[in-house]
């Protein structure tokens, strides 16, 4: 296997409170080849976002790296000061974010938000930087970009805009892109364009894409692998295709059983008892473990174990086979 | 556009006659002119004729016609006190008071922008917190106490800079400069910082947070993401968004630094209309009061038509019948 466009390694991210220190992310590592797309999936707070955040740089304050390391092209890069990372961000790494409706300037042409991203990274004359972006704008499958690239982002559809904003996030090819919740803002329809978008780019730049999102049927068409997060750690990280089918952990297990997928046929939803705990709150021993239906003691006592990136596939002392996860379902 | 360029000149007639009215009547309570104009030794017949002259006799909506008659054509009558036409008097007195609102509000803007804009982006910084803190001085000091407090610092204890009136002056057609001279550069400074201060910290203030508004926002940090630089997020795409509220009250707030000039026109003796107006107030002079009034108005309601055509240029989305349409 060739060398993985970004190696995250046992990053924690933390918080320091009033009541003392949180995780939002901890102890979180994985890799993404390129041309791979990785779904990175969860709750509400399960720290999917602030893994993409810490990766380019831009954690709110007063949230921090605390420990571990971010490789991009085997290069370290969380250790960088603000103006060597600015330089990365765009270049090298694209972000985009979840509202296409609240990503663009609304004072400026769209052009302009272009061709300033192509001139600040590719140092190209104003003329070429202009080409390039009805370029960008037309891989993203917007039509007649020559006589759009004028136009305001209030003249765009939802869906349009976050074509623009995938053209902006990819102008300066980077070789990774964090798309956080790219579709959670959109219509079905669109949401659909979006995916295949990213895909068919994912593949023709043979770009690593990190796919943040809550959505299970997103990741099931889309991405690549998938690491599911819980409070912060990886749950279950593995092939789509094998996670879906046949989950490990149990939380995976629920997360599908609550998911409507046409495969598996009609019947109910399955819930999940309880809710994430807060993250000042989180129980000894597995996070999972009062929600978990196979709770045994050693969970209430060890924490749940680290998921190595090259071996085991869950983060669970008594991970699933597949009998038991049907019967979880059912 | 034109459209709505023609519609808000029609409205800003209407206002101006309503000004014009309210003003008019208020006068007639402000006291009798001709008690004024004659001296002790008058005659009943000598009230009667002046009052004639005047047209003061006639009843008040015939005035106000003929003021409104007289207006339109730049006639704005003779001063009961000077004795001269009020249109020449206000243009003599005009550009003591246009060159002092002039620097004060540059002063305010530049300044207020600045020190707003630097206050945002160093949110946490020590010299922000001191900015911030000495800026609760500005919004909070009555001028004529600034202006006294400046006199007192500069003109009566350092004897740096002149207390009153305009130093020397320069005459450039009907226009007379004090930007010239060097004492009448020195004499602007305390007047102009006086007028200024309010407006300016308040402009910095409200900079500093539709700034920290606009920071938040979802478009910044994507520009961030992009690797833009710092300088370009911050002013490129931060302070045009900031503009558009900021531009409303700038434009009142620079208004009022020539309506409220009075305060400091008298603190200082500037020899300006605002001035002319507290000497008019008491001499009942009504032709030079009216005449005032007028201006002042014609000026707010010219600067609120400024403001809105600003939205226009500023923000595309208000420009509704644009090439999509």
């Amino acid at each position: 296997m060739s060398q993985p466009v970004l190696s995250v390694r046992d990053l924690i991210v933390e918080i320091p409170t009033r009541h003392g220190l949180l995780k939002p992310v901890d102890g979180v590592s994985y890799d993404i080849s390129p041309g791979e797309i990785l779904g990175v999936v969860g709750e509400s707070g399960a720290g999917k976002s602030m893994t993409g955040n810490a990766v380019i740089g831009l954690l709110d304050r007063p949230a921090r790296i605390a420990s571990g390391g971010i490789y991009l092209n085997g290069e370290r890069i969380d250790n960088l000061s603000l103006a060597q990372l600015r330089r990365y961000r765009g270049k090298q790494i694209g972000m985009v974010f979840q509202d296409p409706l609240t990503s663009l300037n609304p004072l400026l042409p769209i052009g302009d938000q272009l061709t300033e991203t192509i001139q600040e990274h590719l140092g190209v004359s104003g003329g070429e930087a202009h080409n390039r972006a009805v370029a960008a704008l037309d891989e993203v499958g917007i039509p007649a970009a020559k006589e759009r690239i004028g136009s305001y982002p209030h003249e765009f559809s939802g869906g349009m805009r976050q074509r623009v904003v995938i053209a902006l996030a990819l102008c300066a090819e980077p070789s990774l892109l964090i798309a956080d919740e790219p579709t959670t803002a959109l219509d079905v329809s669109v949401q659909a364009q979006i995916t295949s978008l990213l895909k068919r780019l994912c593949r023709e730049r043979g770009m690593a894409v990190m796919l943040v999102t809550h959505d299970m049927g997103v990741i099931a068409e889309t991405a690549d692998r998938v690491a599911v997060m819980y409070a912060g750690k990886l749950a279950e990280l593995g092939p789509v295709r094998e996670v879906i089918t046949s989950p490990r952990h149990p939380y995976t297990d629920g997360l599908m059983g609550s998911t409507p997928l046409a495969s598996k046929g009609k019947r109910r939803l399955h819930q999940i008892p309880g809710n994430m705990p807060r993250l000042g709150q989180l129980p000894d021993g597995c996070a999972f473990h009062p929600r978990c239906p196979y709770t045994q003691d050693r969970c209430k006592a060890d924490p749940g174990p680290r998921l190595k990136t090259c071996d085991g596939r869950a983060a669970c002392w008594f991970p699933l086979d597949g009998a038991q996860a049907a019967k979880g379902v059912a | 556009m034109i459209a709505y360029v023609i519609r808000r000149v029609f409205q800003s007639f209407v206002v101006l006659l309503v000004v014009g009215l309210v003003a008019f009547s208020m006068f007639r309570f402000v006291g009798d002119p001709i008690d004024n104009m004659l001296g002790q030794e008058r005659t009943q017949a000598d009230v009667e004729r002046l009052r004639t002259t005047l047209g003061l006799d006639q009843p008040f909506p015939v005035q106000y016609a003929k003021f409104l008659a007289n207006a339109a054509q730049g006639n704005f009558g003779v001063s009961y006190r000077q004795g001269r036409p009020v249109a020449t008097i206000i243009s003599e007195r005009a550009p003591a008071t246009l060159e002092l609102a002039l620097v004060s509000g540059t002063l305010a803007l530049v300044v207020g922008i600045g020190l707003g804009v630097f206050t945002a982006i160093r949110r946490n910084g020590v010299a922000s917190n001191v900015i911030m803190t000495t800026s609760l001085i500005g919004v909070s000091l009555p001028t004529f106490l600034i202006g006294i407090l400046l006199i007192y610092v500069f003109s009566v204890s350092l004897g740096w800079l002149p207390s009153f009136g305009r130093g020397e002056t320069t005459q450039i057609g009907g226009w007379s400069t004090g930007f010239l001279t060097a004492s009448g550069l020195k004499a602007l400074i305390l007047p102009s910082i006086t007028l200024g201060l309010y407006q300016m910290t308040l402009i910095m203030r409200l900079v500093r947070s539709e700034m920290l508004e606009v920071l938040r926002q979802d478009y910044i940090r994507f520009a961030r993401a992009r690797g833009l630089r710092e300088r370009s997020v911050n002013f490129r795409h931060a302070l045009k968004n900031t503009m558009v509220p900021v531009i409303t009250v700038v434009g009142l707030q620079l208004g009022a630094i020539i309506a409220f000039a009075i305060i400091t026109e008298t603190v200082f003796q500037w020899p300006g209309v605002g001035l002319l107006f507290i000497n008019a107030i008491q001499f009942v002079d009504i032709p030079v009061m009216a005449a005032y009034l007028m201006l002042i108005s014609v000026m707010f309601v010219g600067i609120n038509l400024i403001v809105d055509l600003l939205y226009f240029a500023i923000d595309p989305r208000l420009r509704i019948d644009g090439r999509h349409a």
